[in-house]
């Protein structure tokens, strides 16, 4: 579990998180959403440790990140999964070398350990033959796939995952969407994506996280989502007609 | 203010190379790596040049030594002092700031703005040592690259004698001998040894803290080459009044 108390960052005179606060669930697959520029990143990335926010307090399954010692906070990176928006794969590793960076890194695993591993997690996220190729040479919805991978390797506690589905075809947003969902049911770990698509939120958001101007502006399930009457949540949801037409509908079977 | 700042931050990222040290066996193989990149892959231009450059040094001492009183085998000596001195250590430094420094440049650079940079700090990894150390490690057999770019002037120098009748081989070989001062090798290995630390830091430098997208690498690529050129002609002004006059 993630508990995140009244965190505050700026960038010089911008004041982009304005003190927020949320917890997040063993288990669960937990979305923040907001529009672009909301300030997702920033705060996935407070809760990752690159940025240090100013003022507020994470807590890891109880223990403060500011307060741990240097061993503490090596302990817990090596717990943490992350995939990042344009999958961060590194570029001058073929596909298998990416997925085994972080057991070279963490484990003292012998070569061919790992590379069963890694040749398992790559089944896990439905890659069989591409072990061999470079990022480069893998469309976007692998590359997505190979980050996923990269960041489920090492078994984390924690996983994060800034707009795993953008520049992917509906399709594939959503197979790559329920993968996270699975992985994270599966092995019970604590995940949280950050997202500004609708659809996302329809698939797998058990807890969602509403961002504005740097305020949390909502929380709540996805079925509450669609019923709340607050003004901010309701203009972004049903910003498409797509969705406007499903509300219509739902409250019209309502009354 | 910013000048300050930066030379700060860019002491700062030197401290950093060396703290928390990535695993040996995965260091191993970006130093081989970037011994390639770097050090292998620069030796064909850096022969060619010298060559070529060797032999045109050779051919304007020749052609302005027009006084009969000046003996023929200067043409050997002028050559190899200018090539040891200068030509090998400071200008094929530049050449290499171009080359080896872009590529230092955009592919940190490319690195940060595709977030791998980050990736790699998530993990818990140092990324300046990561990155930064093996090219540092690497830039260490750039002496061997300038050794090799003094003895390929001399050959080209040599060469244009025989080819073009500039000189005697004779005179050429005799020249070259002439008043050898072992401290000048020492003084151009000590400044071949500075200017591998600036090809190594200052366009890391220049990559690890770009912002951006890609059109601002390109942007960083050609600070860079412009900084670590300007760092090296300053330095090497400085260290060559330290070592030789005395
Ligand atoms: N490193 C940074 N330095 C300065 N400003 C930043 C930095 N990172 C993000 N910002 C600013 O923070 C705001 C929120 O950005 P971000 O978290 O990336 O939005 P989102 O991910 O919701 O689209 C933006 O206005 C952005 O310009
Ligand atoms: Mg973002």
């Amino acid at each position: 579990m993630i508990e995140v108390k009244n965190i505050h960052k700026s960038f010089g005179d911008a004041h982009i998180l304005k003190g927020i606060s949320t917890t997040f669930e063993k288990g669960k697959t937990s979305l923040v959403i907001g529009q672009s520029g909301s300030g997702k990143t920033v705060f996935l990335k407070c809760l990752l440790g690159l940025f240090q926010p100013e003022e507020g307090s994470i807590l890891y399954d109880g223990s403060i990140y500011s307060e741990m010692n240097t061993d503490q906070k090596r302990h817990l990176r090596s717990e943490i999964g992350m995939v990042f928006q344009g999958s961060a794969l590194f570029d001058s590793m073929t596909i298998l070398e990416n997925v085994m960076f972080p057991l070279r890194m963490f484990t003292k695993q012998s070569k061919s350990e790992m590379e069963d591993r890694a040749d398992f997690v790559l089944k896990r996220v439905n890659l069989e033959d591409a072990h061999n190729k470079m990022p480069s040479e893998a469309s976007g919805g692998m590359q997505k796939r190979v980050a996923i991978a990269r960041a489920i390797v090492n078994k984390p506690k924690y996983l994060f995952c800034d707009e795993p589905n953008s520049g992917l075809d509906p399709k594939t947003a959503i197979v790559i969407d329920n993968l996270i969902q699975e992985i994270t049911e599966e092995y019970n770990i604590t995940t949280v994506i950050n997202s500004h698509d609708m659809n996302s939120v329809m698939e797998i958001g058990e807890k969602i996280v509403f961002l504005k101007d740097g305020l949390k502006a909502w929380e709540g399930s996805k079925e509450n989502i669609f019923k709340t009457d607050n003004e901010v949540v309701t203009d972004f949801v049903y910003s498409s007609e797509l969705f406007k037409k499903v509300r219509q509908m739902y409250l019209e079977e309502r009354h | 203010m910013t000048y300050l700042h930066n030379i700060g931050a860019y002491f700062l990222m030197i401290k950093d190379m060396f703290r928390k040290p990535t695993k040996w066996s995965v260091m191993r193989d970006l130093i081989f790596k970037d011994i390639d990149d770097l050090i292998i892959g620069s030796l064909g231009i850096v022969a060619f040049i010298s060559f070529f450059v060797g032999g045109v040094v050779t051919i304007q001492t020749a052609l302005n030594i027009t006084s009969p009183i000046i003996p023929k085998y200067l043409v050997g000596f002028a050559t190899r002092q200018s090539i040891i001195l200068e030509f090998a250590p400071t200008f094929i430094s530049i050449i290499m700031a171009g080359k080896v420094g872009s590529f230092i440049t955009s592919s940190i650079g490319t690195m940060r703005v595709t977030e791998q940079i980050d990736a790699l700090e998530v993990m818990g990894i140092n990324a300046v040592n990561y990155l930064v150390f093996p090219k540092f490690i690497a830039l260490m057999l750039y002496p061997f690259v300038i050794s090799i770019a003094m003895f390929l002037g001399i050959i080209g120098g040599m060469a244009a004698c025989i080819y073009g009748g500039f000189s005697t081989v004779d005179d050429y070989i005799t020249g070259i001998q002439l008043d050898f001062i072992p401290f000048h090798i020492t003084y151009a290995f000590i400044k071949t040894f500075v200017f591998a630390f600036v090809l190594a830091t200052i366009p890391s430098f220049h990559g690890y803290y770009m912002k951006g997208g890609a059109l601002e690498v390109g942007k960083a690529s050609t600070t860079a080459f412009v900084w670590t050129s300007v760092v090296i002609i300053l330095l090497n002004y400085v260290l060559t009044q330290l070592l030789l006059s005395s």
